[in-house]
């Protein structure tokens, strides 16, 4: 079993031995499903953490199917885990996803921007492993760190500036702004301030799938839906209460964690009695699974059969993505807490120098490919602050727009009319 | 047509009272709506009808009777169809029936709405007819239901999430206020979340504090959602199928002490207007707003009130969010006089905003200052003597008519 993994430079970690996982006859056909899904891992302890040396690593899992599929893809025949045209496109996301967090940070400076913006810098590659794999009609629901989501998901870079620069045409009209991209035509669904509050909504997004399928017989919907968090979330009751719901309706879902280790200030080794949030997973009856979120090919190995679990409706997947953010919680975050050595270790493990290395050494690419991809990346984020920068700020008027899809809801006025109805209302001006 | 136009001449012979006038056929409707009689008649053959077009003889009936009970007399029924009578929780499962037959994307979840058929039956059935997929039995995990419900809305479907007790939504007040309420505008536009959150609230018989509350002082600030309260077996099922309609989130507030009100509906589908208020007693002296059971408080209140020589006009609001200004700023005009009885506490209540609405609107028009009559500010107590003392009484309606009237 180490063997298939060597390709993907697991780092063996000298104090994880593999362990494969106890017989489960005791639990009913759910759980039987994790079963299947097991692998030997040992991706690494999570550094700093002394309290689990010594402990025997995780369980991760990836289904026999899996394997025998890798063994017939094309790229797997010459052992690599990527085509070229993969990874150019991998690479080119990742490579939006940094330059833009960049821009961002410069704009915020620059006054161009304001409030919490919290960037995404360093945990691309989850995000471009993930979203990457998916379809159009598929659903991301994302938290607060959502620029790079919205990019990866196919939001043009245009929208989502202009929505940062809290211009009409952003995503959302300038009405959300940094921590509620939405797109409907993208199947983006938030987005939201509050941590946790958007796995429930995830966990409906899944419902509607299945209820398509099962209750509107379209029986080929197999849309699904991935719920990015971080580490702090799992220790929210709105995590659980989903896991729960999920596993017990076998929901199409992927729960993504992004554990970068750090809640604002918070650290995640602080903060919960057992830190290693991907054997929650197996508690609820679906697979957890622990990845190294610094390497996009790994990422998407295991996001490739996540949402493949998902698409067959075999039920959830809880992913715990070992990643880290190079910046600060928010721009407004001092950022003195971490360790600099910390943070220079998970620097060597830049997920975009990774792939590039990888992808060099094993002759898919040259550096002025990459060279050309960057150069095309700095062209489109610069298109996109010149392009919110000259479009214009929300009038009066769209300020009582949207507030109800039904514009009845702001009732009946005094004169009999309904207050929609009346034309001080497109202005902005009415009182209500 | 001309059945339904004999069905009003007949309603119109009859008077309980000298205050009857012919006139008030003419109840306020929108403008947009007609006014003439005509197509008042018009429409009730066209299945709209609106709270505010129900026929006089019931606002007669009403005044002798401080709960809506069976039908008095055959002739009372409109001629041209008999109607059916049943509970209002009964008519609330029937409104939610028609919906889901309907629209195949309504779907029911909560806890034990399905095998249970609801604690209060309003699903009974309901999960045997439509499958446990349209009727979800849910975990206890109000917080993250009612946002897969909001998730599931902002997807395509037409979810009606029950909280077993309103009370116990509290613990799903994130998802109702951040993402109920704010979706739709933070995403500019671009989902819209078509839910119905319902469920019973209010005082019962003894529940004690936690299952006794009124949660629609708490609800109503958020921006983005409708709240609509209903009373009647009638104006249940007309709301009930209006919300599940209404792209806007809706909450619709029942009431526990409620559901076993009998009444005769029209066999015919209708849809009220979540929008509007309902007359359910015209007068000259005084306007009483109210809403849910206290609307029957104020009904025994007002034969007592009739017998001692006042005319109190009776509103039930309904529509607690928004407020419908027309109706009540009508009955302000012609009044002058305004209490407002309700169940909701003191402090910050739907009283308290209603208040502030008609001093803002019609302050004008008060010859006297606007009364509120609302529950203590107090958890609500355990024993039976207590209890009644938190809530506004009839006798205390009389009172401060009477205090108002001066």
């Amino acid at each position: 079993m180490a063997t298939a993994f060597s390709s993907i430079g697991v780092i063996q970690n000298p104090h994880c031995e593999s362990r494969s996982v106890p017989s489960r006859k005791l639990y009913s056909a759910v759980l039987g499903s994790t079963q299947k899904f097991r692998f030997n891992p040992p991706s690494r302890s999570i550094s700093g953490c002394s309290e689990t040396l010594g402990k025997p690593s995780p369980i991760y899992a990836i289904s026999e199917v899996f394997k025998e599929k890798k063994r017939k893809s094309a790229s797997s025949s010459s052992g690599l885990l990527i085509t070229k045209e993969e990874g150019l496109e991998v690479y080119e996301d990742m490579v939006l996803g940094r330059c833009f967090e960049d821009m961002c940070a410069q704009m915020y400076y620059r006054g161009k921007m304001f409030g919490f913006v919290h960037l995404y810098n360093g945990q691309e590659a989850v995000s471009t492993g993930f979203i990457k794999l998916l379809k159009k009609e598929d659903c991301v629901v994302s938290t607060y760190r959502d620029h790079v989501h919205a990019l990866s998901k196919g939001i043009p870079a245009r929208e989502v500036m202009s929505e940062l620069f809290g211009k009409t045409t952003g995503c959302c009209r300038g009405q959300g702004g940094s921590m509620h991209m939405f797109s409907k035509e993208h199947n983006l669904i938030g987005g939201f301030a509050f941590i946790g509050e958007g796995i429930p909504v995830a966990t409906g997004a899944a419902f509607t799938s299945k209820y398509r399928r099962e209750a509107l017989n379209e029986t080929d919907c197999d849309h699904v839906t991935l719920a990015f968090f971080g580490d702090g979330t799992c220790n929210n009751g709105q995590f659980y209460e989903c896991l729960n719901m999920a596993a017990l309706w076998k929901l199409p879902i992927v729960f993504v964690v992004e554990n970068n280790l750090w809640a604002i200030g918070m650290s995640h080794l602080r903060s919960t009695s057992d830190p290693e949030i991907w054997k929650k997973g197996p508690a609820f009856g679906m697979p957890g699974v622990h990845v190294d979120g610094m390497d996009v090919l790994k990422v998407r190995e295991v996001a490739k059969e996540a949402i493949g679990r998902a698409r067959r409706g075999e039920g959830p997947t809880l992913v715990e993505c070992e990643t880290y953010r190079f910046r600060g919680h928010s721009l407004a975050d001092p950022d003195e807490l971490r360790d600099p050595a910390e943070k220079a270790r998970y620097a060597a493990r830049d997920p975009i120098a990774t792939l590039k290395k990888y992808m060099i050494d094993n002759n898919l690419a040259n550096e002025v490919e990459f060279k050309a991809i960057d150069k095309k990346i700095d062209e489109i984020v610069e298109d996109s602050v010149e392009f919110a920068d000259g479009s214009p700020q929300p009038s009066r008027s769209q300020l009582l727009e949207n507030v109800f899809a039904d514009p009845k809801g702001f009732g009946i006025g005094p004169d009999g009319r309904y207050r929609c109805e009346d034309p001080k209302f497109t202005e902005g001006t009415a009182h209500v | 047509m001309a059945v339904t136009f004999q069905g009003l001449g007949a309603a119109a012979a009859l008077s309980l009272s000298g205050s009857f006038d012919p006139n008030r056929l003419h109840l306020p409707c929108r403008r947009s709506l007609s006014v003439t009689r005509l197509s008042f008649v018009v429409r009730l053959e066209e299945r709209i009808v609106s709270g505010s077009n129900l026929p006089p003889r019931r606002a007669q009936q009403l005044v002798s009777k401080a709960v809506a009970t069976k039908a008095d007399a055959a002739s009372a029924s409109t001629a041209s169809k008999p109607g059916h009578e049943l509970l209002l929780f009964e008519a609330l499962r029937e409104g939610l029936e028609e919906e889901m037959d309907r629209d195949p994307q309504v779907c029911v979840m909560g806890e034990d709405v399905g095998h249970y058929g609801g604690s209060y039956k309003v699903t009974k059935g309901l999960a045997d007819k439509f499958g446990d997929l349209r009727v979800l039995d849910t975990p206890i995990a109000e917080n993250a239901f009612t946002g897969m419900g909001i998730g599931a809305a902002m997807t395509g479907l037409r979810p009606v999430v029950e909280g077993m007790n309103m009370g116990f939504l509290l613990l799903a007040f994130n998802q109702i206020s951040n993402n109920c309420g704010m979706l739709h505008y933070t995403s500019g536009g671009q989902f819209k979340i078509p839910i119905v959150i319902r469920g019973p609230g209010g005082v019962g018989r003894q529940l004690g504090a936690e299952h006794s509350q009124r949660l629609e002082s708490y609800f109503q600030s958020i921006p983005g959602i409708q709240m609509v309260a209903c009373s009647t077996p009638y104006n249940a099922k007309g709301l009930m199928k209006a919300a599940i309609r209404s792209e806007n989130p809706v909450i619709l507030f029942e009431h526990v002490l409620l559901y076993n009100l009998k009444e005769r509906i029209p066999d015919e589908e209708y849809v009220l207007n979540l929008e509007e208020a309902e007359m359910v007693r015209p007068g000259e002296h005084i306007t009483i707003l109210t809403y849910s059971r206290m609307r029957y408080h104020v009904m025994q209140a007002a034969k007592t009130l009739v017998n001692k020589g006042y005319d109190p006009e009776v509103i039930d609001i309904r529509s607690l969010k928004p407020f419908d200004l027309y109706t009540i700023g009508n009955s302000v005009k012609k009044t002058h006089r305004v209490l407002i009885v309700e169940e909701c506490m003191r402090t910050g209540g739907i009283g308290a905003s209603l208040t502030a609405a008609i001093t803002e609107n019609f302050h004008d028009y008060l010859d006297a200052p606007i009364m509120c009559l609302s529950s203590q500010d107090v958890p609500t107590p355990y024993a039976g003597t207590l209890e009644n003392w938190t809530v506004v009484q009839p006798a205390q309606i009389v009172t401060a008519v009477e205090q108002l009237c001066q």
